[in-house]
Order: structure tokens, then C-alpha cells, then sequence
């Protein structure tokens, strides 16, 4: 896999496109978005094991570049997202850069590094923080993989940002290939 | 001879990526108190670890398990058990630190190869000695307290393997004797497996800076500019008398990466990575860089240059004790 070396240079979502990004409805996201993750929890079963019950949580994840937060609740048996515009408040927080969140996921970059560089912000349940850091990249998630499986009314509206966000930032939201 | 790099696994993931990297060695542990990186969603259940060696076997590589806390009264047959679950996964060998568990294994398995855990904090030869002649140990870790020199001679005196630390977090005190953590918060690496436990570390931003908190206590708080600071109360700054610093340690990480041609020199095996604790993507790159380093020096190449600073927890790096010049 093509690794970056360091964080440093992560790209940010330029304003004018985060401000477009005021304009859509937010509730159809927030069912897509839920859709997803209940997809991926169930496509990988063993990510709810490795979060355990210090995993239970409500996070508000904040792509600090992005005029939306997502509330991401962790608490029931099936996960549950809502997009919202204002922090809502949870038992943690992780914010940054979206290229940063998805890089993450992705498992481009080490959540550690990003934090002592100061690229992310921790607060609230650390424990939390760390148990689904640890089970997200244990289970080498492809975000555009698992949008692709999602019936089509779902998969269009998320398609259509990642597009937007690809042609905007130049990151590529996918997970790299494995070159070694 | 190519030293052997030994890496961390935290997740099958990141033994996946460690093998795929390069490594030579990947050691690992459970997901429970038996090993010293007990930390929310680390580790392997029975079956990831019986997966994870026969992927890292079938690639050339081998795996250590770490079962290097020390057992609770009462509670040993959760690490005799641990003994024997790695045993019948595959492991090329536990990494043991408590000497009932050494003598426990040694009695009960005796095919399974035992290295020594740097918790012991086996930092002469005549304590090496008596573990190589007693329990039969093959390797010991050495702590992160001694120099090249220092390292030479004792190699000179034991007849046993010998592997250091080159990269990632450092840990300056007695290992397996430290009782920072548990004064913060009850827990502690020796016991519980946890140093700093997750559940005591909180973070907040704050007009003034950010702060980390262990357990309560404000250990450190950092401006805008600075990197994040680290939640052990090593490495917190505190105020003693009129000076405000960090009283035990810096903020610093390990990177020995330059003194492999001297380790090797000083009769080394294997050199150790830290960082169980962290991504995937840590250990790939931490990997490639030191495997290109020990490819290099085994023949006769210069060290390619480094590239793993901003990889270092607190974003600095030190030689630590190797070289002596360090705090």
C-alpha cells in the first residue's frame, strides 16, 4: 500500500466549495450516511466486536473544512448518523480536516501522528476515541467500495459529493491500492 | 549478517501490513490484561492470532506474543492459558517478564521458545545469566537505560540473544517497576497492561492552550504551535521549586536509526520497534524504512536518510541513552 510519509501537507477543502455545501438538504444525507455505516458494520462484523463496549458512544466527528458535523451514534446495536450544521454535543469529539477523517479510514495516515502534529483534535471519551481509531483501521474500510454496494437511491447523493470533493480537494476517496 | 527487525502488531491489519512491509519478526499480544498494551480495540482474539502467524508464516515471517504483565494473585490461569493458546497458534515465542510465569513455562512448555521482556528490566549480565541457566531463555530484551559500550560488554558475557529498542516511545524508568500510572489512576503497564489508561486520558482545548489531564491532573498544556502533549506523567511538565519543565523526561521519542551499524557492531540480534498502539500506517512505514536501513548496513551500503520524525510521538527525536548525551 502507498502510505503518505508525513502528515504536514493534508488538503483542505478549498471555502468556496465548503460553502456550496451549505446549500443541500441535510436529512437525505443523514439516511444515506446511516445506510452506509449499518452496511459496513454488517459487511464487517468484527469492527463492532473491536469496539467493544468502550466504543459505545456518541461521537460528533467535524470536518473542520466542511459546514456540516456528523453526529455518529455508536450507543444501539445498529449504527445511527445524523448531519447537522451545529455541533450537537457527545460523549467525544474528533475534528479535522476532511481529507485528514477519510485519510483515517483509508489508513493513510496514523491517527497519532495527525494528533501530536495538531492536524486532529481529541476531546471528551478517550477511550471511546481510541477503541474506534483502532477497530476503523483494523477493518481496511474502502469508502467508495461500500457506497458502490448501497441500492442506488442511497448511493446517488453520497456519489455525487465524493465526486465534488475529489474534483475540489484532489484527494483521492478511495483506499490506495496495495503496491508492494 | 542482516539484524532482524522486530515490529509491533496491534490488529491483524497492521500485522498484515508489518509482513508485507518487510519485517522479519512481528510480535503481538491477546486482548486482555496478559499483555503491556491492554489499550480500547488493540489486539487478538484466539483465533485473529492463529490467523495472523499462519499469514505471517506463509510469507517467511515469524511472530512473538507478548504476555509480559505480571500476573494477578488468584488470576494466573488467564496468562496460563495465554501461554498455552499461543503455543498451540504457532508462535515462534512468548515474551515473558514475571519469573513465576517463566518458571511456569519453562515446566509446562518446554518446546516453546521463551524470550525475556524488557519489563524484567534485565540490564546486567549476571541477571541475564541467571534467566538464560534457569529458565532457559533465549533472548532478552534490554532495557531503554544503557549505551552502545554498556551493550557490547554485556554481549560479551552472555551466551543468549540480545534485542533493542531503535524507534518510537521511549520509557526511561525501572521497567516493570513504574508506579507513575498507578499513582494517577490505580492502573499501571506492570499489572494492568495499561500505562496511562485511555479511560483517564482527556484532552481539552481551552482558550489558553490545550490541556491533557491523567486522572484528574492537568499534566501538561500547550499553545497553538506546539505538538499535542503526550498523557503520561513522564513526560508531563510540571513546576518544581521556581522551575517550570519536564521534571522526569522531554517530550521525546527514540530514533536510533543511525546507530545500527554500532548496535550491530555491539553484537545485537534484533532490533525492536515500539508502537503497538499504533496504526497500520505507522507500522508500514516505520518498517520499510528500517528493513531498507538493516538491508543497507548488511551490505556495506550507507543508511539510506530518515525520514520518520514527524512519526515520533511528540514530533522529536533522541538517540535516549545509547549515546549518553540525553537528559
Amino acid at each position: 500500500m502507498h502510505y503518505a510519509e508525513t502528515p504536514g501537507s493534508i488538503p483542505v477543502f478549498p471555502r468556496p466549495a465548503a460553502l456550496a455545501l451549505r446549500l443541500p438538504p441535510l436529512a437525505p444525507l443523514s439516511v444515506a450516511l446511516t445506510a452506509l455505516a449499518r452496511r459496513i458494520t454488517r459487511r464487517h462484523p468484527e469492527l463492532l466486536t473491536r469496539l467493544g463496549s468502550d466504543g459505545a458512544a456518541r461521537f460528533v466527528i467535524d470536518p473542520t473544512d466542511l459546514p456540516m458535523v456528523l453526529q455518529f451514534d455508536l450507543r444501539a446495536s445498529e449504527p445511527h448518523i445524523r448531519v447537522l450544521r451545529r455541533d450537537p454535543g457527545g460523549d467525544a469529539r474528533i475534528a479535522g480536516p476532511m481529507a485528514a477523517l477519510l485519510g483515517l479510514v483509508h489508513g493513510v495516515y496514523d491517527g497519532d501522528a495527525l494528533f501530536f502534529s495538531r492536524d486532529l483534535v481529541i476531546e471528551g471519551d478517550t477511550a471511546a476515541t481510541l477503541a474506534l481509531r483502532n477497530a476503523i483501521d483494523d477493518a481496511e474500510l474502502d469508502l467508495s467500495e461500500e457506497i458502490d454496494a448501497l441500492p442506488m437511491t442511497l448511493s446517488r447523493p453520497l456519489r455525487a459529493l465524493i465526486r465534488f470533493a475529489e474534483r475540489r480537494t484532489g484527494v483521492a476517496l478511495t483506499r490506495p491500492e496495495e503496491d508492494y | 549478517m542482516t539484524l532482524e527487525i522486530v515490529c509491533p502488531a496491534g490488529t491483524p491489519a497492521a500485522l498484515r501490513a508489518a509482513v508485507k512491509a518487510g519485517a522479519h519478526t512481528i510480535y503481538c499480544g491477546f486482548a486482555d490484561e496478559t499483555n503491556a498494551r491492554n489499550f480500547p480495540g488493540l489486539n487478538f482474539g484466539r483465533a485473529e492470532m492463529a490467523e495472523g502467524i499462519a499469514f505471517a508464516h506463509a510469507r517467511g515471517s515469524k511472530v512473538l506474543v507478548a504476555i509480559n504483565t505480571y500476573p494477578r494473585a488468584g488470576a494466573e490461569h488467564l496468562w496460563h492459558a495465554a501461554i498455552a493458546d499461543a503455543e498451540t497458534a504457532g508462535a515462534d515465542a512468548v515474551i515473558l517478564a514475571d519469573i513465576g510465569l517463566l518458571a511456569f513455562a519453562a515446566e509446562h512448555h518446554p518446546g516453546l521458545r521463551r524470550h525475556l521482556s524488557v519489563q524484567a528490566a534485565a540490564a546486567n549480565s549476571d541477571i541475564i545469566n541467571f534467566y538464560a541457566d534457569t529458565f532457559d531463555v533465549k533472548r532478552v530484551v534490554l532495557p531503554r537505560v544503557l549505551s552502545v559500550p554498556e551493550i557490547a560488554a554485556i554481549n560479551a558475557e552472555i551466551d543468549v540473544e540480545t534485542e533493542v529498542f531503535v524507534f518510537g516511545g521511549l520509557c526511561v524508568m525501572a521497567e516493570g517497576r513504574c508506579s507513575l500510572s498507578s499513582y494517577a489512576t490505580g492502573e499501571s503497564p506492570n499489572m494492568n497492561g495499561v500505562c496511562s489508561p485511555a479511560s483517564h486520558v482527556k484532552y481539552s482545548e481551552e482558550p489558553d492552550g490545550l490541556a491533557a489531564r491523567l486522572g484528574g491532573y492537568t499534566i501538561h498544556k500547550v499553545g497553538r504551535d506546539e505538538p499535542a502533549p503526550y498523557p503520561t506523567l513522564c513526560k508531563g511538565c510540571f513546576t518544581a521549586g521556581d522551575k517550570t519543565s519536564h521534571t522526569f523526561e522531554d517530550p521525546t521519542s527514540l530514533n536510533a536509526e543511525q546507530l545500527i551499524p554500532q548496535l550491530a557492531k555491539a553484537g545485537v540480534t534484533a532490533l525492536k520497534i515500539e508502537g503497538r498502539q499504533r496504526s497500520r500506517s505507522y507500522v508500514a512505514q516505520v518498517v520499510r524504512n528500517f528493513r531498507a536501513a538493516v538491508d543497507a548496513v548488511a551490505e556495506g551500503r550507507p543508511l539510506p536518510a530518515g525520514m520518520l520524525a514527524r512519526l515520533s510521538e511528540g514530533q522529536s527525536g533522541t538517540t535516549g541513552a545509547y549515546k549518553k548525551t540525553w537528559r
